[in-house]
């Protein structure tokens, strides 16, 4: 019997080694899957990677690993937002690394890692410093970027609802990137708020389907940086 | 000097402006103020970055809890009939792929050739950030920039030339500030609307860039807000 669901948050993040790239759902802490990054960060793992949206804001989630010291360097589009004590505190000190990419290329470049395509052009950032050291490319007489795809070893998300197998729902703009980092990495694990049995989810509703999931727990309310 | 629009009638002036059926953009800071201030009696589709599209402004008693559901400045939103929720990498696909029919960005600087510069002031202290600003900028159908005609300091933010790092090339099409619209053309900045007691000379002193002023202008006006 497939059963994907773990006891606890730690149990989850098992596994996980120094070093390893993580990609991380959500988008300021909607969709965040905070109580799984806490339990990274108990671990104490040193240098690691995380790919998100943002850098974190309050001591939970993003904030916490950053705070712990577990990241040597962070993917991101947008790291400054109120309450991103622990990244501002680390730039400021020259302590951690950071390359900015535009949030739909950081996006795609996920999707393209779990789609099996190593690079693609894209006009974003095409005439920006973003663009700099990148090779370029015109398609019928305008300017593209390549991008390269990026491949998680981890992915950690949040999701609403699962069964046993790892199908996923979710709510409402809580998706954001989750399903995409699903899609992206080695081993991905998701904190949900609920499961559900097997076959208690409608097909038509599922949104990641269980292929892309490795590891589910269910921890319902979960931690908030209010 | 004559007085300017306030930011919530600058926001109430360019929504004015947006046609029925149109799928709207809004970025952080004064363009999320056109949501506040959409014409009634018309239907629009607002397209947030994270994920949404048909977000209204918050309404209390949706039942929706505030973390479920933001705009792209991470504050609680609702939603019209007909909206939909999906992925970051489908969003993006909208956004890049000229799905989306305007933009509305904010603007440290806009060059008379459209080149926006919104996203990093070299020689801050701290991280420089672009979220979608980017991908807006190169893949959304029109880019209409909604910003202060000058900054704090009183130097003017339409300009001949960015000196300030870009978002994207060529991307604006329009700018509504508080004393003028602005089309950009290929023949130049042409002013549509501007505050009707501001001559053409006071407003061209206030601006980086040369203006002309179209035939048939309109003065600039909105109601108290």
């Amino acid at each position: 019997m497939i059963d994907k669901q773990c006891k606890s948050a730690a149990e989850a993040v098992e596994g996980i080694k120094d070093g390893a790239v993580i990609l991380v759902g959500g988008f300021g802490q909607t969709g965040e899957p905070m109580d799984l990054l806490d339990a990274i960060a108990a671990r104490g793992l040193r240098d690691l990677t995380i790919v998100a949206n943002g850098g974190g804001s309050g001591e939970h989630g993003i904030g916490r690993l950053l705070a712990a010291g577990c990241v040597r360097k962070l993917v991101c589009s947008f790291p400054r937002v109120p309450g991103s004590v622990a990244f501002e505190e680390l730039y400021e000190q020259r302590a951690i690394e950071l390359e900015i990419v535009p949030q739909g290329t950081i996006a795609e470049r996920v999707r393209a890692g779990g789609a099996g395509i190593p690079a693609f052009y894209v006009p974003t950032g095409a005439g920006t410093e973003l663009a700099d050291g990148k090779e370029l490319r015109e398609f019928e007489g305008r300017t593209f970027v390549m991008e390269h795809a990026i491949k998680g070893d981890v992915a950690v998300i949040k999701a609403d609802r699962a069964d046993r197998w790892g199908n996923l729902t979710y709510r409402l703009s809580a998706r954001n990137f989750n399903p995409v980092m699903a899609m992206g990495a080695e081993l991905t694990i998701a904190q949900v708020e609920e499961c559900v049995p097997l076959g208690g989810m409608d097909p038509e509703t599922i949104i990641t389907p269980s292929i892309f999931v490795d590891r589910v727990v269910e921890i319902p309310g979960g931690v908030s940086n209010g | 000097m004559a007085d300017g629009l306030t930011r919530n009638q600058m926001a109430w002036r360019l929504g004015r402006d947006i046609a029925e059926g149109s799928y709207v953009n809004l970025g952080v800071g004064i363009p999320l103020l056109v949501l506040e201030h959409a014409p009634g009696g018309r239907e629009i589709i607002f397209h947030s970055e994270n994920g949404v599209l048909g977000m209204k402004p918050k309404d209390e008693t949706d039942g929706i809890l505030p973390d479920d559901l933001t705009n792209a400045g991470k504050q609680p939103v609702s939603l019209v009939p007909g909206a939909a929720m999906f992925h970051h990498a489908d969003s993006f696909i909208m956004i890049r792929g000229g799905h989306v029919d305007i933009a509305v960005l904010g603007a440290y600087q806009v060059a008379e050739n459209g080149d926006l510069a919104n996203w990093r002031l070299p020689g801050s202290p701290t991280a420089p950030a672009v979220g979608g600003a980017m991908d807006l900028a190169a893949g959304a159908r029109n880019v209409w920039v909604i910003c202060e005609h000058n900054g704090r300091d009183g130097a003017p933010k339409i300009v001949r030339e960015c000196t300030l790092p870009l978002t994207g090339p060529g991307s604006v099409n329009r700018i509504y500030t508080d004393l003028a619209i602005i089309d950009v053309t290929p023949d130049g900045l042409v002013v549509r609307e501007k505050i009707e007691t501001l001559s053409l000379e006071d407003l061209q002193a206030l601006s980086g860039a040369p203006l002309t002023l179209a035939n048939g202008w309109r003065p600039l006006e909105a109601p108290d807000l």
